[in-house]
């Protein structure tokens, strides 16, 4: 579904991601652990096509299309979706409003969707404006259901999610990539950026890679990894020599 | 003409595209939704009709003549020797202009409407008195628009509202002119104890210079004043307006809002709040959205005289942030569609105690506009 190829990245003149490969098929979801400032969101973001990440090198291949220097919402259109880890605060745009704009569905079906993640009382409220960090979750996946993006990336879903939220944060994740239908029909991917590893107590993953200064240094099991990095921190991924 | 005549004909002469304009001021000819109407072409008052009971339109020479008492309201709230534009007013031998009075204990949510057209004369001078007596409520609606062939003239006008006692008046004003038409409104209010006032303004065609300070002067306990102002400058205009709340009385309050947008002309967006009693509490918003070059001034005042006072001011200026854009592609909308989602926002100021019909209006003007961003 997502073929990433010798991918360089630069932020403000530096580069900030080095070759990176990445494939991930129909059907799977994909880990990716790493320290704090080793570039995850950047992939995430260069993925999604935001300005001020530009590719200086390599290709991005969705289904088969090169979307490497695609407008953002052109992505969005083919089916890559995003759950943002720190949304902006639009002041005045009404949730509801915001729905409306990025669906066909009617009011009714909207106001439906939203009390399944209990955010039928924020539709008449400015988006995320004042949200606390469950509510800002709950938003951001309200927005996916109503999106369905075949590809989903999710930039630390459990940061800032207490526990009753993060059952139900877990489940509507599990949901949004078809977790319940078997994978050789399963057409939803993912890619999932985690810190702890807690979305892995209500989703498998299928594999896991890690981030380190820009550079993916292996890949495997995601439970594996995230055993040895509890166990022994990411100094341990520099030495495997999985790659 | 006599005065109480009323002659919806004259209104539908009008060419189709002036009586567009009037439309999007919140002009129904039909008045569907409307429970009275006046109708001024420059100096001519051409409709003066009101269904409610208890709720008296009469042009302002007949309102002097059938009560004595209205002169006591006449150049109360706003002096005549304010400026030259006050001055040119008073002189007038043949004041036009509509009185409302809503009697005691009146209340009709449905609004009057009273619309101000300036056609074939340089200069179109209105003097309103808006009157709601003690307990009363009404809803009023002025729209005020130029021909669509008038190139250039002025419009001066002094409203002077008077909420009394447990009164609440909501006075919507709708602004339509052209590039080349200037325009002084000079209005005054006073709240009375327990008394609402809440004035919305809306100007988002092109004009060539609007000057206004609206005051509201809260002398009765409890009384409370909201200014809400959405305004757009498009390239050679110049809006120079503001808005003051002199909080007079214990337990005022006063909230002004504006949001204010540039596509290349001026906004000057004063405001200015004074708390001198006790338990008084006053907020000043500006937020303004530079969306091509051009200036959005926010001189936001605040001034408390007393420990008893709370007042406070937040205004921000800039242009729509990247990453709100940004966001809303994520989501699959097109830059454009993004750009307007997001001004749509910015200017969606709900209204507490608004009629649908009001918000409609306002919500008719901002899609019009928005075809311009």
């Amino acid at each position: 579904m997502l073929d990433i190829s010798d991918l360089h990245v630069e932020v403000d003149g530096t580069e900030k991601l080095h070759d990176i490969n990445l494939h991930i098929g129909q059907g799977e979801t994909h880990i990716l652990m790493g320290p704090n400032g080793s570039g995850k969101s950047t992939l995430l973001k260069a993925i999604m096509g935001f300005g001020g990440y530009t590719i200086t090198s390599g290709s991005i291949v969705f289904r088969g299309t090169d979307i490497t220097r695609m407008p953002i919402h052109e992505r969005a259109h083919l089916g890559i979706g995003m759950m943002f880890q720190h949304p902006p605060a639009i002041s005045g745009l009404k949730l509801g409003k915001l729905l409306t704009a990025t669906s066909h569905l009617g009011n009714d079906a909207l106001e439906a969707l939203a009390q399944t993640v209990n955010m039928d009382h924020f539709l008449a409220r400015d988006t995320n404006v004042g949200f606390s960090g469950g509510e800002i979750k709950r938003s951001e996946v309200l927005q996916l259901k109503v999106q369905q993006p075949d590809f989903l990336m999710l930039d630390e879903p459990e940061s800032g999610v207490d526990l009753e939220n993060m059952a139900l944060m877990g489940k509507e994740i599990a949901n949004l990539l078809e977790k319940d239908i078997h994978i050789v029909n399963r057409r939803k991917s993912g890619l999932i950026i985690t810190h702890t590893g807690y979305i892995l107590d209500y989703l498998e993953a299928d594999q896991g890679h890690v981030l380190i200064d820009g550079r993916i240094r292996c890949h495997g099991n995601p439970r594996e990894i995230l055993r040895v990095v509890k166990e022994k921190g990411y100094g341990e991924c520099l030495r495997c020599k999985q790659m | 003409m006599s005065a109480l005549q009323t002659d919806v004909g004259d209104i539908e002469r009008l060419p189709e595209k002036d009586r567009e304009r009037l439309a999007l001021t919140g002009l129904e000819v039909g008045m569907q939704n409307r429970c009275g109407s006046f109708f001024q072409i420059d100096q001519d008052v051409i409709q003066t009709t009101c269904g409610a009971e208890g709720i008296e339109m009469i042009p302002i020479k007949a309102a002097l003549e059938k009560y004595d008492w209205v002169k006591d309201y006449y150049w109360n709230a706003v002096p005549k020797d304010k400026d030259k534009y006050t001055e040119y007013l008073a002189k007038q031998e043949n004041p036009q202009g509509l009185v409302v009075i809503a009697h005691e204990g009146v209340k009709v949510e449905m609004p009057l409407q009273a619309c101000l057209f300036l056609r074939d004369e340089p200069v179109q001078h209105v003097h309103n008195l808006f009157i709601a007596r003690e307990g009363s409520e009404i809803n009023i609606i002025s729209g005020c628009a130029s021909s669509w062939q008038k190139e250039h003239g002025a419009h001066i006008g002094v409203t002077e509202i008077y909420v009394g006692k447990g009164a609440k008046v909501t006075s919507t004003m709708i602004h339509n002119w052209k590039e080349g038409i200037s325009v002084f409104p000079r209005s005054a209010t006073v709240v009375e104890e327990d008394g609402t006032f809440l004035s919305n303004y809306v100007c988002m065609q092109p004009v060539r210079r609007i000057d206004m300070y609206p005051t509201a002067r809260l002398v009765g306990k409890n009384a409370v004043a909201r200014f809400s102002s959405i305004v757009v400058a498009t390239p050679g205009s110049t809006l120079d307006l503001g808005s003051r709340a002199i909080l007079g009385a214990e337990n005022a309050s006063a909230e002004l809002i504006t949001r204010a947008i540039t596509t290349g002309g001026t906004i000057i967006s004063r405001g200015h709040i004074l708390g001198e009693k006790d338990n008084t509490r006053g907020h000043i918003e500006c937020k303004g959205l530079i969306l091509k070059d051009g200036t959005v001034h926010a001189i936001p005042e605040i001034e408390g005289t007393l420990t008893g006072t709370e007042l406070s001011h937040e205004a921000a200026v800039g242009k729509i942030a990247r990453h709100e854009i940004e966001y809303l592609m994520a989501r699959g909308l097109s830059e454009e569609e993004a750009t307007a989602t997001i001004i749509r926002g910015f200017l969606d100021v709900k209204i507490s105690g608004l009629p649908a019909v009001l918000q409609e209006q306002i919500d008719a003007a901002i899609d019009k506009a928005e075809s311009g961003f």
